[in-house]
């Protein structure tokens, strides 16, 4: 069998608040298979941001015990969680969150920077990928002189510079209209058929259709974890609306933004 | 790596142009403050050096004492308790490099259409020794001149100016009264003592010559001072303790009885003025140094504003795998370059200042290379110091609440 990418033994979060230990995640257990492509879904304050923040190494658990590639996070440095975020792991955002003041290629190529990389393969690899999502065209320009879908590529970019085998995507679609929604999701896919897992966080059936796998949160637990009906599907037919049933509501307005 | 870095920091001190620059300011004036009351202090101190160099070292004066008329008394150096034997005997004393006897006066002198009045100070050869005063031209007088009282003399450039013009004075004669006078040598310039007077205005002969041809005085021998030069500064004390025990005895003075002389301390005083010029110019320093205090405190200011700024710039950079030590080097690094670059134009300014001072105020500047070192250590000490607060609190950001910043 080979070794999950993600996974996650009885997790547990609690925040501290003035009234005593707010729990968020409650026993979640989780693997993720290379090649994977999961949606989490989930209402507002049902854990999943938290979980998806301790997924990235950015937040650490209260208790339970989180392998990353095998690795166990709870015994790494700060240096080498850096490293694993760095390298194994890429981030795309909800809000894009590209440096306003660096031209595209400067703000791709800002993980190669920390991983002390030379300034002509920084360009040359920034450049590659910029080509790849469609915008090598747009190297030298500023975020501001881009469409928010636009955007969401570059920072799409900036997460595959480094050639991570991880791509964590907390609500890549919520800034932008539908129909650049897909087209984001589109991009997703086609590095998922390259054998690129990815987590992703969703408000939306639609987005969520065009993953493998469905997680939902639901106060803290996983109350629901099936494949979509997208798997086995070609692309081509993967895209048309129609051949996804209905999802089961998920009982959460569509303005929200995740603040669990 | 740093290169990158450097290139970040560039970038970022350019978005806030005109913040940057007011910031690099602080740095400026403090460190041109800094450089040119170093340059001015030093320079005082080295005018005093100059000074009291001047005056020979480790040198004591005894004065004799004041004569008493109907209760008028006259100043110190009047009586005649002094004389040659004295001399003689202090110079047999241990410790004692050099002697001198002196007895003065003014005189008018005249050349040609030119007449000039000058002090007269009449001693013996050593005299120049103990005063450490070489000649500009022509040769000193010798013993024989005094024990012959030969009418010869050495003149300051004062005084070689005033009487003698354009001319030069060696071998020429002038006169005294009506008794002709060679000048044998003119003395190399000393300027100003440290009361401001021109040392260079003054006459040097055969003390047997002032004497007798001169002033006249009814008491053979005696003298109005005598010069003493210890031979080492650790011996002054010693020196000046067995010259008036020896003065004491010799002028057969019972316990009790005042001094009927006057011992002065020629290097306490130049001690007094050199201590001035040194607190002075410590003061100075301390008064700079404030204002690269606030300099720093500025750099700090505004490292903490652009922390607080691009604390959303922070969580993303944390996101995609900077280490606390990157962050902490990028903002450290900013706070560094304004610091330096401020130094480098404060230091610009400053030299620029104090050689200006130096043109417009004819004020003594000194600028050395240990002083414009310190002032660079010190601008990269303050960029780190204070730079390195508001680095540490970035570096230490929480990426999850940095990126939630809006």
């Amino acid at each position: 069998m080979t070794e999950a990418v993600i996974r996650v033994e009885a997790l547990f979060k609690a925040y501290d608040t003035p009234a005593g230990p707010f729990p968020v995640l409650k026993d979640v257990n989780l693997a993720i298979l290379p090649g994977e492509f999961v949606a989490i879904m989930g209402p507002s304050g049902s854990g999943k941001s938290t979980f998806m923040n301790i997924l990235g190494c950015l937040d650490r658990p209260s208790e339970g015990r989180y392998f990353l590639s095998g690795r166990n996070v709870a015994e790494l440095g700060k240096d080498e969680t850096a490293a694993l975020r760095n390298r194994t792991i890429g981030f795309v955002f909800q809000g894009f969150n590209l440096l306003p003041r660096m031209s595209l290629a400067d703000n791709v190529a800002l993980p190669l920077v920390y991983s002390a990389i030379g300034h002509a393969e920084r360009r040359a690899r920034a450049q590659a990928v910029l080509d790849k999502v469609g915008l090598g065209r747009y190297a030298d320009s500023l975020p501001s002189r881009i469409s928010g879908g636009q955007q969401q590529r570059v920072a799409i970019a900036r997460a595959l510079v480094n050639r991570p085998q991880l791509i964590l995507a907390d609500e890549p679609t919520g800034n932008l209209d539908s129909h650049t929604g897909e087209e984001i999701m589109q991009v997703f896919r086609a590095l998922n058929d390259e054998g690129i897992t990815i987590v992703l966080i969703t408000h939306e059936n639609d987005i969520a259709a065009h993953a493998k796998r469905l997680v939902r949160f639901l106060d803290g637990r996983i109350v629901e974890d099936r494949p979509t009906l997208s798997l086995g599907l070609s692309p081509a037919s993967g895209r048309e609306k129609q051949t996804f049933p209905p999802l089961p509501p998920a009982g959460e307005g569509t303005g929200e933004r995740a603040t669990s | 790596m740093i290169g990158a870095m450097l290139h970040e920091a560039w970038r970022a001190m350019g978005a806030n142009r005109l913040r940057t620059l007011l910031t690099m300011l602080g740095m400026v004036i403090g460190v041109g403050a800094v450089v040119l009351m170093m340059a001015i202090g030093q320079g005082a101190q080295y005018a005093v050096a100059q000074t009291i160099s001047s005056m020979g070292s480790n040198i004591f004066v005894v004065l004799s004492g004041y004569t008493s008329t109907g209760g008028v008394r006259s100043g110190s150096g009047n009586a005649p308790t002094l004389n040659v034997a004295d001399a003689n005997a202090i110079a047999e004393l241990d410790g004692v490099d050099t002697v001198a006897p002196v007895h003065w006066g003014s005189v008018q002198m005249v050349y040609g259409s030119n007449n000039w009045n000058a002090w007269v100070q009449g001693t013996t050869p050593s005299y120049l020794d103990a005063r450490s005063w070489p000649l500009a031209e022509g040769a000193s007088f010798t013993d024989s001149d005094v024990r012959a009282a030969t009418r010869v003399a050495l003149i300051g450039r004062t005084v070689a100016q005033n009487l003698f013009g354009d001319e030069n004075p060696v071998d020429k004669t002038f006169r005294i009264g009506q008794a002709p006078f060679t000048v044998l040598g003119v003395l190399a310039p000393k300027g100003q003592n440290l009361e401001g007077r021109d040392q260079d205005d003054l006459v040097v002969m055969p003390l047997t010559t002032a004497q007798r041809k001169v002033f006249g005085t009814p008491f053979q021998g005696s003298v109005r001072q005598i010069l003493v030069k210890a031979g080492s500064a650790e011996a002054m004390p010693a020196v000046e303790k067995s010259i008036e025990a020896l003065l004491r005895q010799r002028h057969r003075l019972r316990d009790g009885a005042d001094n009927d002389f006057t011992l002065r301390n020629l290097t306490a005083v130049a001690d007094t003025a050199a201590e001035t010029t040194r607190v002075m110019s410590l003061l100075l320093g301390a008064i700079a140094s404030v204002s690269l205090l606030v300099g720093g405190i500025g750099i700090m200011n505004i490292m903490l504003v652009s922390v607080t700024e691009r604390t959303r710039e922070i969580g993303i950079r944390l996101a995609i795998g900077a280490r606390e030590r990157d962050i902490l080097t990028q903002f450290l690094l900013e706070a560094i370059i304004i610091s330096v670059i401020g130094c480098a134009i404060g230091l610009f300014l400053g030299v620029g200042g104090a050689l200006l001072a130096n043109q417009l105020a004819k004020m003594t500047v000194v600028v050395s290379g240990s002083s414009i070192l310190t002032a660079f250590g010190v601008a990269a000490g303050v960029g780190i110091f204070f730079g390195f607060y508001p680095a540490k609190k970035a570096a230490r950001l929480d990426p999850i609440e940095a990126l939630r910043y809006q």
